[in-house]
């Protein structure tokens, strides 16, 4: 089953007592074939866990980072099924790295929740985060996705309290994601104290593991979340790197693949010194 | 659909069903759904902030001094109840039914908008918010909660499509007055579908302090509710009124619809009677081609902005573009109550061009003395091709929702007139 390839990865970095990279590019961007390329050498530059973005023209949750990655993607014509194309060309050289389809639920239902389910189960995904569907909506995609075998990654927030958390956790599967800032994706940097306490809180209501996301852009940060939480979440930071990479007319150029790749390489490697700083922390 | 209303709707509505089990007046449910319709698609950070918007709108209902407030600054700040006015000349032009104008024209700030705004400022000033928060299409929104909140001394922040801010000058300067700080928006199509997307980027980074006012009756649940609440006050003063004037209920109501606030509000409390209603949506440049903002007869279900409704969009989901020559119709969605009631056909969604609309536009101002908004001016339309077909006993009203000296840049430049 394909949930049980986030499961694995997962037990397989507890053994080696350190976090996940996840890395988070947008499908399509900045062309199909120059974002495919970067998916098949992400897992070998570092990445542990793949979160491949799904194009929306109105990603609400998104900073200007992410939006502008969007716009390129859809300028380029990706599409649902280009998506789950390049999952199943991804699948055909990897099969343990864990992907995670991150986007919003309108292209998705317009699809149509059950065949999106089942090509996407066939294609490889391994979790769908949608970030407008909160636990109050999980008739729509969390219960139908749980039938079918699919991940389906909830949030929390720093306004999650206590009493939403156990509603949060109830449909959620692979792993929950916790949104580290109020705010939109790649905007502010968030204090590490109050996200370490908020993992811990959320570590009283799941056995599922921890992932911290939003703002996290610097080998640093990463490296210091990497301390405490299960996962670290890296978009707006490697989207950037994309973005300055690129011409006018929104074509590669030829060193951008390596420096992505050099960058998520550092990520890597500021995770794996995360604990090995501070042997007293544990998962 | 569920069948409740089903047997309602096939066993005729008759008054009596008011707040009964099978009321058309009884949505949404406890989910915030209209049929299949509405709901709460927001990200989570947003979602313990509309629970707590929700509580503090049902406290409000129960608390006597909320409506106290309300009802007393609808009457002294807004000069409510506006008049329901026999158009005399365009019902002897037409030759056809009587025609009613609901004068929301004439509140301040010169729409409905503020109906909706009183409303909002009151439930935000409970919840203790210090910054409020919105986005505006034609600019009339914008301006009614910059209004609302220099009364209050509220700090606001009003997101506005590039787009739109260039065609509605006046209205920018006017919020600029008043003390709001417009935002201009150049993501996406610069318009208002923009704005808001901004305006819940805004929220999502201001959890604590800030107040979203929505200006439509769209969004996640508990806003088409409120908002729709907020603006029942055109159909109940309609009702009233009318009843003074011919001693009967009318036979049809007509409205205009972008998100549809004013339409809601002037239809709500008339669900369960035995009444024609027609919303009219923008045609643009006409249904068959790809500039208009007809959700409903152009458009198809689907979820944005916090609910599930009808959506113009591509083959893959994406949201396309509207266009309509009226700034404040000028969107892709609509209402979710309104998705409802054209499903199950309660509610008869038509469409009028820009052409139709700027002739309206002019036959209004010749005919009643009266410069209408544009986005009115579409409601007028229908009423001109509606009214002739009808019987002289047929009483029409039809909710005049704003003022249309924001537009006359617009109407100038489209008649090719410099001014």
């Amino acid at each position: 089953m394909s949930v049980s390839r986030i499961d694995r990865k997962f037990a397989a970095l507890k053994a080696e007592n350190r976090a996940a990279l996840v890395t988070f590019t947008t499908a399509g961007d900045p062309d199909y074939d120059s974002a495919l390329r970067i998916l098949r050498a992400l897992p070998a530059a570092g990445a542990d866990i793949i979160e491949l973005g799904m194009a929306f023209s109105d990603p609400m949750a998104d900073g200007p980072a992410i939006q502008a990655a969007n716009i390129r993607a859809l300028k380029n014509g990706i599409t649902c099924g280009k998506i789950l194309q390049m999952v199943g060309e991804f699948r055909q050289q990897d099969q343990t790295t864990p992907l995670i389809l991150m986007g919003y639920y309108n292209p998705l239902y317009i699809y149509g929740v059950e065949k999106f389910l089942a090509d996407a189960l066939q294609a490889g995904v391994d979790g769908l985060i949608i970030v407008d569907l909160p636990p109050e909506e999980d008739c729509e995609l969390a219960i139908p996705a749980a039938a079918a075998g699919m991940g389906c990654i909830h949030l929390a927030t720093p306004t999650t309290d206590r009493a939403r958390l156990n509603h949060i956790v109830k449909n959620g599967s692979g792993f929950l994601y916790y949104v580290s800032i109020a705010g939109v994706t790649g905007t502010r940097v968030p204090d590490s104290r109050p996200v370490k306490a908020a993992v811990e809180m959320i570590r009283g209501h799941t056995d599922l593991p921890v992932a911290v996301g939003f703002g996290i852009k610097t080998p640093e940060t990463a490296r210091l979340f990497a301390e405490f939480a299960d996962a670290v979440v890296v978009g707006s930071a490697i989207v950037n790197i994309i973005a300055a990479n690129i011409d006018q007319e929104g074509l590669a150029n030829s060193v951008l693949e390596s420096r992505v790749l050099d960058f998520v390489a550092t990520l890597g490697r500021g995770i794996k010194q995360a604990r090995q700083a501070t042997p007293e922390s544990k998962i | 659909m569920t069948p409740d209303i089903n047997s309602g709707m096939n066993s005729g509505m008759t008054s009596d069903m008011t707040g009964g089990k099978n009321s058309l007046r009884s949505g949404p449910d406890s989910d915030g759904r209209f049929g299949d319709f509405g709901g709460r698609f927001v990200a989570e950070t947003l979602m313990p902030l509309i629970l707590d918007l929700e509580q503090a709108f049902r406290d409000s209902r129960t608390d006597p001094a909320f409506e106290e407030e309300f009802n007393s600054l609808l009457t002294e700040f807004v000069g409510r109840p506006s008049p329901l006015y026999f158009a005399e000349r365009l019902t002897e032009h037409l030759k056809g039914a009587k025609i009613y104008f609901k004068r929301e024209e004439l509140n301040h700030t010169g729409a409905h908008k503020i109906n909706n705004c009183i409303g909002q400022i009151l439930l935000a000033r409970r919840m203790g918010k210090s910054r409020i928060i919105a986005e505006t299409g034609a600019g009339q929104h914008g301006v009614a909660t910059a209004t609302v909140c220099a009364r209050f001394g509220i700090k606001c922040v009003v997101y506005m499509g590039a787009k739109d801010i260039e065609r509605q000058k006046p209205n920018v300067f006017r919020m600029k007055l008043l003390g709001a700080e417009v935002i201009p928006v150049t993501s996406g199509s610069q318009s208002l579908k923009d704005a808001m997307n901004e305006a819940m980027r805004d929220w999502v980074a201001h959890v604590a302090d800030t107040y979203y006012l929505i200006g439509t009756a769209a969004g996640p649940h508990p806003y088409p509710e409120l908002v729709r609440d907020f603006q029942s006050v055109i159909g109940t003063e309609t009702r009233r009124q009318i009843m003074a004037k011919e001693g009967r209920l009318p036979d049809s109501l007509v409205a205009c619809v972008g998100g549809g606030s004013n339409a809601i509000g002037l239809f709500h409390p008339f669900l369960d009677d035995d009444i024609a209603m027609y919303g009219v949506e923008a045609a643009g440049l006409g249904l068959d081609t790809d500039k208009h903002a007809a959700s409903l007869t152009g458009g198809r279900p689907g979820v944005l902005h916090g609910n599930r409704t009808y959506l113009l969009m591509d083959g893959d989901g994406q949201i396309e573009e509207a266009h309509s020559i009226s700034a404040g119709l000028d969107y892709p969605g609509i209402g979710p109550e309104h998705s409802w009631l054209h499903d199950i056909r309660r509610v008869k969604y038509v469409a009028i061009t820009d052409r139709e609309a700027l002739d309206a536009f002019q036959t209004c101002c010749a005919c009643e003395g009266i410069i209408p908004a544009l986005e009115s001016a579409h409601a007028i339309a229908y009423v001109i091709k509606l009214a002739p077909t009808l019987p002289r006993d047929h009483l029409m009203v039809m909710n005049l929702s704003g003022r249309g000296d924001k537009d006359i840049f617009t109407v100038a430049q489209a008649l090719g007139t410099e001014i």
